[in-house]
């Protein structure tokens, strides 16, 4: 038997648009595999990468304010 | 013999299976029905979702293997990283539909919703069987996870004596997944989590500067594991493998069964986007363990006389246990083993219980007795999550490693075919069910073909295209030729029969 739904679904923004920018950046290999410039002693290829798991979480945490 | 990384590791060992035991009773609800055994009631808040979903992906396999495919093959190792990035506008847009479709009709697995959706019990029936296969080898890594760190302990011995720490481990494992069900992983996560982080962060700390700071690990790694090589003349090279190997793996993940479960066990669709947002912190946690493969290299572990049996028997998976046993005390290396070790329980039981979900819903209770009650339901699959355990047990003491991780390999490429009937159907019902499963056989065929062309030792195969070579996932690949056999094929199927009529679900349902 189906029950009815738990909670009210959320809107859907527009900011959603942001969640492909995590795509784009690290599907985009040659923009980030590079030595330099490093950050304190580690290579750019590495805390790029890092660095973008922190944006993303951003970006996605954003869109749930927004649409929440 | 390693007695004092032994006892501690023992001592957190007796802890969690405690745990394991009483978390029967914490949020007690009747352990006869197969939601309250296999889904926990669909009761998990933001908090406890995100330890259980952050134990249920980040697995101990995983805190072994990437380090080491660093340690052994340098940056494209590092694809782990994009890959848990853009998981989670996925998990963002696409699984509160899924688990809001699921909540309404009571769905317990991914199957349950096909069979739903088209109405069709072969396509339903395959949906059962690839997740069965694909997450029977990975159950099988995680307790290669446990043995690596039993090795590393300086526990030998020939025959039974070998395997009995392992034996062990699995019987606690198989004892509290059969009496607690899911509350059991979701309570040890915790234990697990808060362990992984201790020895990550004091790893990442304390060994650079044993090691003389970041500059100097990195400077101690050969140019060319440092970044990937530039692509030369008519080829994308590592570039387009690294890209689909991270876009194909992250398409995959949430297509196991036990990604579903974690997700299932959630309580409301607002607690799965709002975990989207939080568990990123793993990913960056993944990252941070997958450097701990260049302070191996950079500390000299794989030259140093003392380690020289570990990585005979284990290779490059011994990287990250020799790194704890040479840069901290003994204690310590307990700590982090024990982290490993109790990090490996936490999926293997998620994933016998979605695979136990799998067989009871959709081949015990659609094929064998459609008449069973619901506690015959729930028993039918604590069985069959004991079975699974046994199977892959079995796997790894009687068949060499590489069977397993070929398998598990596969079972990438096999599990990415459910994609169309699973994450499109949650959008459109223009597919139709029997296009899917014949879309969902060229899929798997094509996959198997690939990765037989590469001798089953990789998965990146390289396509011609325009007088252009690209390497890439054979998952992606064959997931393409997939979706173009199942959209074609529906364009004609749907002008001679539709299947539409069959839809048990309604469009106010995925909201």
């Amino acid at each position: 038997m189906p029950v009815p739904p738990s909670e009210r679904p959320p809107r859907t923004h527009a900011a959603r648009i942001l969640l492909l920018a995590p795509f784009i950046a690290m599907l985009w290999v040659s923009s980030y595999n590079s030595i330099t410039p490093k950050l304190g002693g580690i290579p750019f290829y590495y805390w790029y990468q890092l660095l973008w798991v922190i944006i993303g979480a951003g970006i996605t945490g954003l869109v749930y304010l927004v649409e929440r | 013999m390693r007695w004092t990384v032994l006892v501690v590791f023992v001592l957190l060992f007796a802890l969690i299976t405690v745990i394991g035991f009483l978390a029967g009773r914490w949020r007690r609800g009747d352990l006869d029905l197969l939601h309250e055994w296999g889904l926990g009631g669909r009761r998990f808040g933001t908090f406890v979702a995100w330890f259980l979903i952050g134990g249920d992906l980040y697995t101990a396999y995983t805190f072994i293997a990437i380090p080491a495919l660093v340690f052994g093959a340098g940056a494209i190792g590092f694809f782990a990283v994009p890959y848990t990035i853009i998981i989670y506008p996925l998990l963002y847009v696409v699984f509160p539909r899924f688990w809001s479709v699921c909540r309404r009709h009571g769905y317990v697995t991914t199957a349950d919703f096909v069979r739903g959706r088209f109405g069709n019990g072969s396509l339903a029936l395959a949906i059962a069987i690839t997740g069965i296969v694909a997450t029977m080898p990975y159950i099988a890594l995680q307790l290669v996870g446990i043995q690596v760190v039993i090795g590393a302990m300086g526990i030998g011995g020939q025959g039974l004596l070998h395997d009995l720490p392992l034996i062990i481990a699995f019987v606690i494992l198989a004892a509290f997944t059969y009496t607690s069900g899911l509350r059991a992983p979701a309570l040890i996560a915790v234990v697990k989590d808060l362990l992984i982080y201790i020895a990550v962060v004091a790893a990442i700390i304390v060994v650079p500067i044993e090691l003389g700071g970041y500059g100097k690990i990195f400077a101690a790694i050969p140019a060319a594991k440092l970044v990937l090589p530039s692509p030369k003349g008519s080829t994308f090279g590592l570039y387009s493998a690294y890209a689909t190997l991270a876009l194909g793996s992250a398409l995959a993940l949430f297509l196991y069964p036990h990604s579903a479960t974690g997700i299932l066990s959630s309580k409301s669709a607002g607690v799965v986007r709002r975990n989207a947002a939080l568990l990123p912190a793993y990913s960056f946690l993944l990252g941070l363990i997958a450097l701990l493969g260049f302070m191996a290299v950079a500390a000299g572990l794989a030259k140093n006389p003392e380690f020289a049996p570990g990585f005979k028997q284990y290779g490059p998976s011994f990287a990250v246990p020799a790194l704890f046993l040479a840069s901290f005390p003994a204690w310590f290396a307990g700590l982090a083993f024990a982290a490993i070790g109790i990090g490996a329980l936490v999926p293997a039981a998620i994933m016998s219980i979605a695979t136990a979900n799998l067989f009871t819903r959709n081949i015990f209770k659609e094929f064998i007795n459609p008449a069973c009650t619901d506690a015959e339901e729930s028993q039918v699959a604590k069985l069959a999550s004991l079975v699974v355990k046994l199977g892959a047990l079995v796997f790894v003491i009687a068949l060499p490693l590489k069977y397993a991780v070929q398998l598990q390999l596969l079972g990438g490429i096999w599990i990415i075919q459910t994609l169309p009937a699973v994450m499109i159907a949650l959008y459109t019902r223009f597919l139709n069910g029997w296009a899917l499963l014949i879309g969902w056989i060229c899929g798997v065929l094509s996959g198997t073909w690939m990765a037989a062309m590469l001798h089953f030792a990789g998965t990146v195969y390289p396509i011609h295209l325009l007088g252009m070579t690209i390497p890439g996932y054979a998952a992606l690949w064959s997931l393409l030729i997939n979706i173009v056999v199942s959209f074609a094929l529906s364009l004609v199927f749907n002008a001679i029969a539709s299947d539409r009529h069959k839809d048990a679900t309604a469009a106010e349902d995925y909201a």
